[in-house]
C-alpha cells in the first residue's frame, strides 16, 4: 500500500534532520513524531479534495448530471410534450389540458385503465402467492439444492421479450401445446384461441408475467426466511404448533419487511410493463390487453401523436407517487 | 427445515410434487425454446407429430440464423452497449456510493431520497420525451443513445447497492490509512474499494444483464436493421408479417439468452446478493 510506504520514507527524512543537534535519542525522536503529526495534519487540512464536501460533490458530480439531463429534463419535457398537440413533423402549440380532455373521453383510455389494474392485480397475487410456495419448497434441505435454486431465477434472468417469444409460440392458435394436451387429456374438444380472445388474451399474458416475476419473490423471500432465527420453531416446537400455526404466526411476520418491499417493487415493474403484452398481443384483440405504456407507445409512436402519448404515460404518475411515497413512510419507519 | 419423523407421503405432498411442480412450470419455455430451434420444419408445423420430442433434429435454424440474419452484428452492437453502459454506471455509482456513505455534505440525504425515487422510475414513463432528448442531441439510430439513457436506471441501482455495500465497512480501517498518510482518495481506492470488491461484481454483473435485456429503449431509439440489439432485432426482424419462422425464431431467443444465462451461472451467489441487496435496499 503506497501511503504506508511513503510515510515510513517522511520519517526516515525527518529523523536524520535531527541526527545533528544534540538531543538525547529518544527526545529527537519524540520531536520528530510530533513534528510529522503537525505536517501531516497541516496537508489534511490543505488540497480541496481533502475537504469532505468538495470531494462529495465532486464524486456525485457524474451520477448527477446523467440524472438530471436523462430523467428530470425528461420529466419536464414530457409535461410540456403532453400540454402540446405536437406530432411527429409538426412543432405542434401549447394546448392547455386538450389532450388530458380527450383521452378521460376515449373509449379505448378507459379500457386500458380497467386492464392495467386487473393486470396489475392478479398478476401481483399469483406472484405472491407462487412466490412464496417456492421459496418454502427451496428451503428444504434437499439433493441438488443449489444448482435447482439457481435455475429457478432462469425466468428472471432471461431477457423478457425473448422468454415471451417462446410463450407467443406456445400460445399460437395451431400449433399451441397447451391445446396439444388439453385436447389429448380429452378435456377439450378444439384447442382454445388463446390470444385471439379478449379474456383469454388477458389470462395469457397475466400468466407470463407472473411466470417472469415468481423466481424474484421467491430468491427475495427465500433470503428472508433464512433470516428467520430456528429456535423460534424449537419454542413453537415445544408447545405443540402445528405447521400452519408455525406458518401463520411466526414465517409470515417474519417475512413482513422483505414482503412488503418486494410487493412494492414488484406492483410498480407490473404497472409500466410493456414487454409482454407488446410482445403477445400489441394491445389487442380490440384493446383488451393494452396497458399505459403499450397504449402511449401505439399513439406516440405507431401515430404519432407525441403530445397525446406523453399524457398517456403521464397518467401513470399518481399511481407511482402514491407507491414511491407508502415505500418512502415505511422505509422511514424502519428506521 | 425438515421436522423429525417426516411420512413420507407427507413429503410427497409438501415437497415433492410441489417441487416437480414448479420445475416443470419454470423451465418447460427453456426446453420448448430449444427444442422448436432443432426441429426440422416437417415435424414444426405437423399437428400430428408428438410436439415434446424431436425425431430428426437438425441444426439448419441455427445456420439460418447465423448466416442469413443480422444476428451476430445484433449481439456485437449489444454487447459494446452493455459493455459501455455498466462501466459508465458502476464508475458513477461507485462514486455517488462512496461519498453517500461515507461523507458528510450539505444536501446528502436529500440527494439519497431523490436517488432512489429515480431507481423507482420506470423507462415506460418516460420513454417519449426522452426520444426527444435523444433526437435533439442527435444520437437517434446510434449505440450512444443506449449507452447513455441505460446509466438512468443503472446508477441509482449501483449506487442503492453500492453505498449499502459501502456501509458495511469499518470505518476504522479508512481512518488508520488517513492517519498513516493517506488522502481520502487514495484510502477510498486503496481500502474501500478491493475490500468493496464482491458488491462490486454483484452491481456490475446486474448492470450488464439489465443493458443486454432492455427493450423499450432500444425499440424507440434505434431504427436501422443493422443497429439493433439482440431483443429488438430478434422481435422486429425475425418476425416477418404474419408468417413465422419458428425454427429461426427461438434459436434467436435461445442464443439471445445464452450469454446472460451463462454469467448468471459463474456468479450465482453474487447474482443472488445483488438481487436481496438491492431488495433490501
Amino acid at each position: 500500500m503506497k501511503p504506508n510506504v511513503k510515510s515510513v520514507e517522511n520519517q526516515v527524512e525527518q529523523v536524520s534532520d535531527y541526527a545533528d543537534s544534540k538531543l538525547t535519542s529518544m527526545e529527537y525522536v519524540g520531536l520528530a513524531v510530533k513534528e510529522i503529526e503537525e505536517k501531516k495534519r497541516d496537508k489534511l487540512k490543505s488540497g480541496y479534495l481533502e475537504r469532505e464536501n468538495i470531494l462529495a460533490y465532486i464524486l456525485v458530480a457524474p451520477a448527477v448530471i446523467i440524472l438530471v439531463l436523462f430523467i428530470a429534463y425528461p420529466f419536464v419535457l414530457g409535461v410540456w410534450l403532453s400540454l402540446t398537440d405536437k406530432t411527429v413533423g409538426h412543432e405542434g402549440s401549447f394546448v392547455g389540458l386538450q389532450n388530458f380532455r380527450n383521452i378521460l373521453k376515449s373509449q379505448i383510455f378507459l379500457q386500458t385503465v380497467q386492464n392495467t389494474f386487473v393486470y396489475t392485480g392478479v398478476a401481483t397475487v399469483l406472484k405472491l402467492v407462487f412466490g412464496l410456495a417456492l421459496a418454502l419448497v427451496l428451503n428444504r434441505q434437499f439433493k441438488f439444492k443449489r444448482l435447482v435454486r439457481a435455475s429457478m431465477l432462469l425466468p428472471w434472468i432471461i431477457p423478457t421479450v425473448l422468454s415471451t417469444l417462446a410463450w407467443l409460440w406456445m400460445f399460437d392458435a395451431t400449433f399451441s401445446v397447451f391445446n396439444w394436451i388439453l385436447v389429448h387429456l380429452g378435456i377439450l374438444k378444439r384447442g382454445l384461441v388463446w390470444l385471439g380472445d379478449p379474456h383469454l388474451a388477458m389470462v395469457s399474458v397475466i400468466i407470463v408475467n407472473a411466470w417472469r416475476g415468481i423466481p424474484f419473490f421467491a430468491i427475495s423471500l427465500l433470503a428472508g426466511l433464512q433470516t428467520i432465527p430456528p429456535d423460534l420453531y424449537e419454542a413453537a416446537d415445544m408447545d405443540g404448533a402445528g405447521s400452519f400455526a408455525k406458518f401463520w404466526h411466526i414465517t409470515l411476520p417474519m417475512l413482513m419487511p422483505v414482503l412488503l418491499v418486494v410487493l412494492i417493487f414488484s406492483v410498480i415493474v407490473t404497472f409500466a410493463d410493456f414487454q409482454v403484452v407488446y410482445v403477445l398481443t400489441r394491445g389487442g384483440p380490440s384493446n383488451s390487453t393494452h396497458l399505459f405504456a403499450t397504449l402511449a407507445y401505439q399513439v406516440a409512436l405507431a401515430s404519432g401523436r407525441l403530445g397525446e402519448g406523453a399524457a398517456i404515460s403521464l397518467f401513470m404518475f399518481p399511481f407511482l407517487l402514491l407507491v414511491i411515497i407508502v415505500q418512502l413512510w415505511y422505509i422511514r419507519r424502519e428506521q | 427445515m425438515a421436522a423429525v419423523g417426516e411420512t413420507f407421503t407427507k413429503k410427497l405432498f409438501s415437497f415433492y410434487i410441489p417441487l416437480f411442480f414448479f420445475t416443470i412450470l419454470m423451465l418447460f419455455p427453456f426446453y420448448w425454446m430449444f427444442i422448436t430451434s432443432i426441429k426440422p420444419n416437417r415435424e414444426l408445423y405437423n399437428v400430428k407429430s408428438l410436439p415434446f420430442w424431436v425425431f430428426n433434429p437438425t441444426l439448419e435454424h441455427w445456420k439460418y440464423l447465423f448466416k442469413n440474419t443480422l444476428f451476430t452484428r445484433w449481439a456485437l452492437n449489444t454487447l459494446f452497449i452493455s459493455i459501455v453502459s455498466t462501466a459508465i454506471s458502476l464508475i458513477s455509482g461507485i462514486m455517488a456510493g462512496y461519498a453517500l456513505s461515507r461523507l458528510r455534505f450539505k444536501g446528502a440525504s436529500a440527494l439519497g431520497i431523490a436517488i432512489f425515487i429515480t431507481y423507482l422510475v420506470p423507462p415506460t414513463l418516460l420513454f417519449i420525451p426522452l426520444a426527444e432528448v435523444v433526437h435533439n442531441f442527435n444520437l437517434l439510430d446510434t449505440p450512444w443513445a443506449l449507452i447513455l439513457t441505460y446509466p438512468t436506471f443503472l446508477i441509482p441501482f449501483c449506487t442503492w447497492l453500492l453505498s449499502g455495500y459501502f456501509k458495511t465497512i469499518p470505518k476504522e480501517l479508512e481512518e488508520c490509512a488517513r492517519i498513516d498518510g493517506a488522502t481520502r482518495l487514495q484510502a477510498m481506492i486503496w481500502i474501500i474499494l478491493p475490500l468493496a470488491t464482491p458488491g462490486i461484481l454483484s452491481a456490475g454483473m446486474f448492470a450488464f444483464t439489465l443493458s443486454w435485456n432492455e427493450f423499450i429503449y432500444a425499440l424507440v431509439f434505434l431504427s436501422s436493421p443493422t443497429q439493433k440489439t439482440i431483443p429488438v432485432g430478434v422481435v422486429s426482424e425475425l418476425i416477418k408479417g404474419d408468417v413465422f419462422f419458428w425454427g429461426s425464431l427461438m434459436a434467436g431467443a435461445l442464443f439471445g439468452s445464452i450469454p446472460v444465462a451463462l454469467i448468471y451461472s459463474f456468479f450465482v451467489e453474487h447474482y443472488v446478493t445483488g438481487l436481496t441487496g438491492a431488495v433490501k435496499g
